[in-house]
């Protein structure tokens, strides 16, 4: 393993029956880097991203994250790891701060701790007034952003975001990514997906799944040299029409 | 330790934001006492019947006077043909007609034994039966008032007495059913619930990702259930003995220790039932009809196991109610020691062992 | 006569009427049109279509659809509208593994065939209300979506279709712009770019988040947030140039690069959103 790399995987698969989700996969992530993972739907990303959090075991292959096996060292990963979900992950009818205060507890974070952090991303994403307002008051874009602070709560190695900004608004949506570009610069790797082909502009490296295998990534200047297009928007059609599965 | 406790510290902030399911929760073995206890009683007090007297002399209208005294029957009609019977029973709210032929107060004098003709409305046969319970009743005690007035040689009395239960008290039968009921539904559903409910919203989730060990998640949710259990069976505990005097007559830590473990038998059947399935409402759905259900109908507290048939009877020794209910019952009322629910303490702790064995294995299953 | 004319419909929910779904929309669509409804999650967009689709009483106002009252014939409206509702379940009743096994098959196929089925329950619809169709779809497959609802468009069906992403706008032949209840302009997607009432510059350099915070830092522009590669920079009309590449060169700024830009639909909806 290189210096400064705190994803690895070579020939990573999955396979359901005869369906192979994800077919050796292979590739690295430096710390602090914001990794795009693109993929049509169904190219098997929650798959391979699942297995790298440790929800599911490879069927062959080799990782490590954070510098643990996904195998042998599932809790140390999970320890090391934050999580969003494209489904929403707090709780409505908890308040602001009594939500930051579990996710805290469940990384076993002490009280001092969570206070502080709380203080500061309330301050920080300007909420002090709605920190004791049940969640569930609060608008959707603003949670959002709250659901991504909780994510990073516990101040993990790397954070892996699955569609974190399906649905919200243009201003919200450059929030969050703003949030993102934050977190990578204190060293916090970013490992996410997403739909918006802009929002693959903003990463420091792509990774485009088709039909279980990686079959481009670089840095996004270098893809859009590669296959002669403008944008990512055009790499990705004309990697991913391509695509057998879902046909 | 920590995570444990900012866990228990959420279930709770979830069961007092939501007023009104802790309400439900805390209210329904209330209702349940009082519907049992005042409205769905076996006891009928003040069933309409008539008469047809066709004999009208002293003898008659004495034992009539008895029926009119008894706080079971209104005398609401005096008939006059035995063509009138039917439509009678049609027109009205009738429960029985007390027919006297013409002869009685001849016959009861000359011959020393007379007919009393009782005819019951027997669409609703309990009420029919319980009435001609009573009425055999008053004949026999007004039977035994003249027959001590003759001063006849022989005779010979029957005394009854109701053990455990002198007075003949639904209450005694359906408080232990309440329990076990009113504890499941709580423990087994509302768990099961919760936890799904963590699925849907994928919650659940994060957690699998987070360093907290899953049966820590699960544990966690079935806490506040346990203590709000707890406060059932006392609620529970005290209306029935203040209320509807139903005295408890074996040891109180007993009878909390045999329904702590009901109910730990009943928080991992929720805990099974979360594990096997991905909606809030199959959840619930399978929770009132694996479960409720049974109880109800088979644990033998609405009907007793002994008449039931053989393959129902076989049936209803896999439903926990079933054993909890013969444990309270012969704590509560018998007043009875550890050593006679030996074999029932047993089964239900195999039941919570199996139950949690299996759900733990099926929690396994989906973190592969 | 309109496809579906709306005028002056309000809605809210809740007891206390608490919560605002639609305020005060009006608008006509025309025959054949392929009409957007473009805004974030929230911002009424099913509310609106729910009420064209008769499955929803408004507070206030009145719409026809093909002319019929959305309220006093609901029976006739719903014999020659399609609806395809929005956010269908991706979570078959299947156990994990099969739903894993079989996602990749079912999805990409499921969002075209629930298409041709909205329009095949009723023998060509005459207005076809397409709620959310693409969220949460690749890129490929969206485009592919899109093609398809060009073709029904050929058929002279009429076609409501709401979505947040905004770079579909381009596809409508007219879009509202939704939020918060509120239309904030109604126009084909052209007049609407047109209508943007400021400059818009796009920059770029090697180090992006530095560039974005000197550019908030900027008290001389309007706002500045990231857009693709670039930042845009959001200006008064005529702004100069000097004073941009002076101020990048006043934040000791390495290799940016500076060019006007066409705004997109995106940075309309932002200007519109923040006014």
């Amino acid at each position: 393993m290189t210096k400064g790399t705190v994803i690895q995987a070579e020939g990573l698969t999955k396979q359901f029956g005869d369906f192979i989700a994800v077919d050796h996969i292979s590739f690295e992530v430096k710390k602090g880097e914001i990794f795009g993972f693109l993929g049509a739907n169904g190219a098997g990303k929650t798959t391979a991203m699942r297995m790298l959090c440790g929800l599911s075991m490879p069927t062959s292959g080799k990782a490590t994250v954070a510098g643990f096996d996904v195998y042998k060292e599932n809790e140390a990963i999970k320890r090391s790891i934050g999580y969003m979900s494209q489904k929403f992950s707090l709780y409505e009818d908890l308040t602001v701060k009594e939500n930051m205060r579990f996710y805290g507890g469940i990384y076993g974070k002490s009280d001092a701790f969570i206070k502080q952090k709380t203080a500061f991303i309330l301050e920080h994403l300007k909420l002090e007034k709605e920190a004791n307002l049940l969640v569930k008051s609060l608008p959707l874009g603003w949670k959002q952003k709250l659901a991504f602070s909780v994510a990073v709560f516990h101040e993990p190695e790397i954070v892996f975001l699955d569609e974190p900004t399906g649905g919200v608004d243009p201003v919200t949506r450059r929030e969050f990514w703003s949030m993102i570009y934050e977190a990578a610069d204190q060293g916090t790797t970013v490992f996410v997906t997403t739909h918006y082909m802009d929002e693959a502009e903003y990463c420091n490296r792509v990774s485009i799944m088709v039909d279980g295998r990686i079959e481009a990534l670089d840095t996004t200047i270098a893809l859009k040299k590669k296959y002669e297009a403008d944008s990512m928007d055009e790499v990705f059609l004309k990697l991913a029409r391509g695509a057998k599965r879902g046909e | 330790m920590r995570q444990f406790t900012s866990f228990i510290k959420k279930e709770f902030y979830h069961i007092f934001r939501d007023r009104r399911t802790l309400f439900i929760l805390l209210g329904m073995p209330v209702i349940q006492i009082v519907i049992f206890g005042f409205a769905l009683t076996n006891e009928v007090k003040n069933a309409k019947i008539a008469v047809l007297d066709q004999s009208k002399d002293v003898a008659s209208i004495a034992l009539l006077d008895e029926f009119n005294a008894s706080r079971y029957f209104d005398i609401e009609r005096n008939l006059t043909s035995y063509n009138e019977i039917e439509p009678a029973f049609k027109a009205g709210k009738l429960k029985m007609i007390i027919v006297i032929p013409s002869s009685f107060g001849e016959e009861l004098k000359h011959l020393n034994k007379a007919q009393v003709q009782l005819i019951a409305d027997a669409s609703d046969p309990n009420v029919a039966n319980t009435l001609t319970n009573y009425a055999s009743a008053i004949i026999m005690d007004y039977q035994a008032r003249i027959t001590q007035e003759r001063k006849l040689p022989y005779t010979i009395k029957a005394e009854f007495r109701m053990l455990y239960n002198p007075q003949m008290k639904g209450a005694y039968n359906f408080v232990p059913g309440v329990m076990a009921m009113v504890l499941l539904l709580v423990c087994t559903m509302m768990t099961a619930i919760t936890i799904v409910k963590e699925k849907e919203m994928g919650t659940m989730e994060i957690m699998l990702v987070s360093p907290v060990r899953p049966i820590l998640v699960v544990v966690a949710k079935a806490v506040p259930y346990l203590v709000l259990s707890i406060v059932n069976i006392i609620s529970i505990l005290l209306l029935s003995v203040y209320v509807l005097e139903v005295p408890i007559n074996g040891s109180i830590p007993l009878l909390m220790g045999v329904s702590i473990l009901f109910i730990l038998v009943s928080l991992a059947l929720g805990l099974l039932i979360s594990a096997a399935t991905d909606t809030q409402q199959t959840a619930m759905f399978i929770s009132l009809i694996a479960l409720f259900l049974p109880t109800v109908m088979l644990s033998g507290f609405m009907f007793p196991v002994e008449n039931m048939p053989f393959p129902l009877r076989t049936v209803s020794n896999i439903v926990p109610a079933k054993w909890y209910y013969f444990i309270v019952k012969s704590v509560m009322i018998k007043g009875l020691g550890f050593s006679s629910i030996i074999k029932e303490v047993a089964i239900l702790t195999g039941m919570l062992v199996f139950f949690l064995l299996m759900a733990v294995k099926k929690f396994k299953i989906r973190l592969a | 006569m309109s496809a579906v004319s709306i005028s002056h419909i309000y809605k809210t929910y809740g007891k206390k009427k608490e919560v605002t779904a639609l305020t005060d929309i009006s608008f006509e669509v025309t025959k054949g049109e392929l009409f957007g409804i473009i805004g974030p999650d929230g911002a009424g967009k099913t509310s609106l279509f729910r009420i064209l689709t008769t499955l929803l009483l408004a507070d206030k106002g009145e719409a026809t659809v093909d002319g019929f009252d959305v309220v006093k014939d609901f029976k006739s409206i719903r014999k020659r509208v399609g609806y395809m509702p929005g956010k269908f379940s991706l979570y078959p009743d299947l156990t994990v593994e099969e739903n894993l096994n079989f996602f990749a098959t079912i999805f990409n196929t499921s969002i075209k065939e629930k298409l041709a089925l909205s329009c095949a329950l009723i023998h060509k619809p005459s207005v076809l209300f397409l709620d959310e169709p693409t969220t949460g779809v690749d890129a490929v497959s969206r485009k592919e979506f899109w093609g398809m609802l060009k073709s029904l468009k050929e058929q002279g069906i009429t076609i409501l279709v709401s979505t947040p992403y905004m770079d579909e706008a381009s596809m409508c032949d007219r879009v509202a712009l939704l939020q918060k209840g509120s239309i904030m302009a109604i126009d084909t997607p052209k007049a609407i770019v047109e209508a943007f009432a400021y400059d818009l510059w796009a920059v770029k350099a090697p180090a992006m988040l530095p560039l974005l915070r000197q550019l908030h830092q900027f008290d001389k522009i309007i706002r500045a947030y990231p857009s693709g590669v670039y930042h845009h920079v959001v200006v008064p009309k005529g702004f100069s140039e000097e004073i941009l590449k002076e101020f990048l060169v006043a934040s000791k700024i390495e290799g940016w690069e500076l060019h006007k830009q066409e705004p997109n639909i995106e940075d309309c909806f932002m200007s519109l959103m923040t006014e």
